[in-house]
């Protein structure tokens, strides 16, 4: 479970988040969505660390970040795992060198070992035989596939995805949303997903966080979201004229 | 102001360099592919340019030298002195800028682009030093390349004033050995030592702190090469005159 408590965040005079609070709690595929600007990638960046916030604390169970020393931070990356939109691989690594990578450097396992665990978690990502490949070797659905297992291989306590879908078509995008939320469940870890895609909204937002410009504005699940009359939620909703044709449909019929 | 900034951050990257060390297996391994990408890769450019620039150096000299009095073994001993003291240490270094420096800024530089830097940071790994220590240590091996240019590059003045008529052999080697201080070895070896802390770190700062896209790793590279030229040169004129003058 992490926990927000009313955090600001400012660049120069631009306060980018304007007192956040909220949970995202174990077991559940928490999505932080908005458009462009809102502030999601900032309170993302907020909660790895990686930006300091002015005010506020940010609770990794019941331990705030902020008062965290350097090798209690290092300890909590640890329990880390991260897919970025891009997949961030590195590219002078092979795919097995890429997921076996958290492994290397944080635990004293044997080679067999680490080569057994990285087998296990391309297997689960459904990647078998891309081992020895480089990541400019494979699509970039299978790039987002290989950054899962490498998210996932020391076993993180905490999942945080930035835009996962970003640049998939929606077939694949489908199968990563499906793979973020089986994990979820099967590790039941705590998994943090930023977006704007709507698809992935419907599909695994359990606990959906809604940010406009700096302030969380609405939270429900992904049931809630289509019932809301949050105006903010509805303009961002149904702003795809996909949605808005379900709507009127719906409305036909009723 | 920006240039104190600059300079601030460069410090403060250091002083990060040093700081947490990634685990020593992981370190040993990119360590030694630094030497392979930094060292080994370069070999061969180095000894190119040095053969040849040696041999001009010595036609150069010979032509220049028509005053019967002065004799041929000063061809040997001008050869000897531009390599040893400038030509190797110093113009290898800048040719180094432009080979491993865009190198390091280009790959670094991408590394940020493509959020590959940001995966460490997340991680928990100290990414500066997991980047550039690697390199640091690398170029520490720098002084055996410049050996190998000059020897390489008294070589080819050798065989370019010998074969090509300007000089004897006799001469030529007698004018090696006329005069010779072992104190520029050492001078040499210190700047030598300088110009690769400074090829390690100062392409790694332009790659690690840009911003941008691939256009800006571009520029990054270029901006890499120009002030780490210009620090080799500063840095040259300062040493000499500290140990020289």
């Amino acid at each position: 479970m992490i926990k927000v408590d009313n955090i600001k965040k400012r660049f120069g005079d631009e306060e980018i988040l304007k007192g956040i609070s909220t949970v995202f709690e174990k077991g559940k595929t928490n999505l932080i969505i908005g458009q462009s600007g809102s502030g999601k990638t900032v309170m993302l960046k907020c909660l790895l660390g990686l930006f300091k916030p002015e005010e506020g604390f940010i609770y990794y169970e019941d331990k705030a970040i902020q008062e965290m020393d350097d090798e209690q931070q290092r300890d909590l990356r640890e329990d880390i795992g991260m897919l970025f939109q891009g997949g961030a691989l590195f590219d002078s690594m092979t795919i097995e060198e890429n997921v076996m990578f958290p492994l290397r450097m944080f635990t004293k396992q044997k080679k067999s070992e680490m080569l057994a665990r990285v087998n296990e978690v391309l297997s689960r990502v459904n990647l078998e035989g891309v081992n020895k490949k480089y990541p400019a070797e494979i699509s970039g659905g299978m790039q987002k596939r290989v950054s899962i297992a490498r998210a996932i291989v020391n076993k993180p306590k905490y999942l945080f995805c930035d835009e996962p879908n970003s640049g998939l078509d929606p077939k694949t995008a489908t199968v990563i949303d499906n793979l973020i939320q089986e994990i979820t469940h099967e590790y039941d870890i705590t998994t943090v997903v930023v977006s704007h895609d709507m698809n992935s909204v419907m599909e695994i937002g359990e606990n959906i966080v809604f940010l406009k410009n700096g302030l969380l504005v609405w939270q429900g699940s992904n049931e809630d979201i289509f019932k809301t009359d949050n105006k903010d939620v509805t303009d961002f909703v149904y702003s795809s004229d996909l949605f808005k044709k379900i709507r009127d449909i719906q409305i036909e019929e009723n | 102001m920006r240039y104190l900034e600059d300079i601030g951050s460069y410090f403060l990257m250091l002083k990060r360099v040093f700081g947490s060390y990634t685990k020593r297996s992981v370190l040993k391994e990119l360590i030694f592919k630094e030497i392979d990408d930094l060292i080994i890769g370069s070999l061969g450019i180095v000894a190119f340019i040095s053969f040849f620039v040696g041999g001009v150096i010595a036609i150069q000299t010979a032509l220049n030298v028509d005053n019967p009095l002065i004799p041929k073994s000063l061809i040997g001993f001008a050869t000897r002195q531009s390599i040893v003291l400038e030509f190797a240490p110093t113009f290898i270094s800048i040719i180094m800028a432009g080979k491993v420096g865009s190198f390091i800024t280009s790959s670094i530089g991408s590394m940020r682009v493509t959020e590959q830097i940001d995966a460490l940071e997340v991680m928990g790994i100290n990414s500066l030093n997991y980047l550039v220590f690697p390199k640091i240590v690398a170029l520490m091996l720098f002084p055996f390349v410049i050996a190998l240019s000059m020897f390489l590059g008294i070589l080819g003045g050798l065989i370019a004033g010998v074969y090509g008529g300007f000089t004897t052999l006799t001469d030529f080697t007698t004018g090696l050995q006329q005069d010779f201080t072992p104190f520029h070895l050492t001078y040499a070896y210190i700047k030598t030592l300088v110009f690769a802390f400074i090829l390690a770190t100062v392409p790694s700062w332009q790659g690690f702190y840009m911003k941008g896209g691939a256009l800006e790793v571009g520029k990054a590279s270029t901006n890499s090469f120009v002030w780490t030229s210009v620090l080799i040169i500063l840095t040259n004129y300062i040493i000499t005159q500290l140990l020289l003058s």
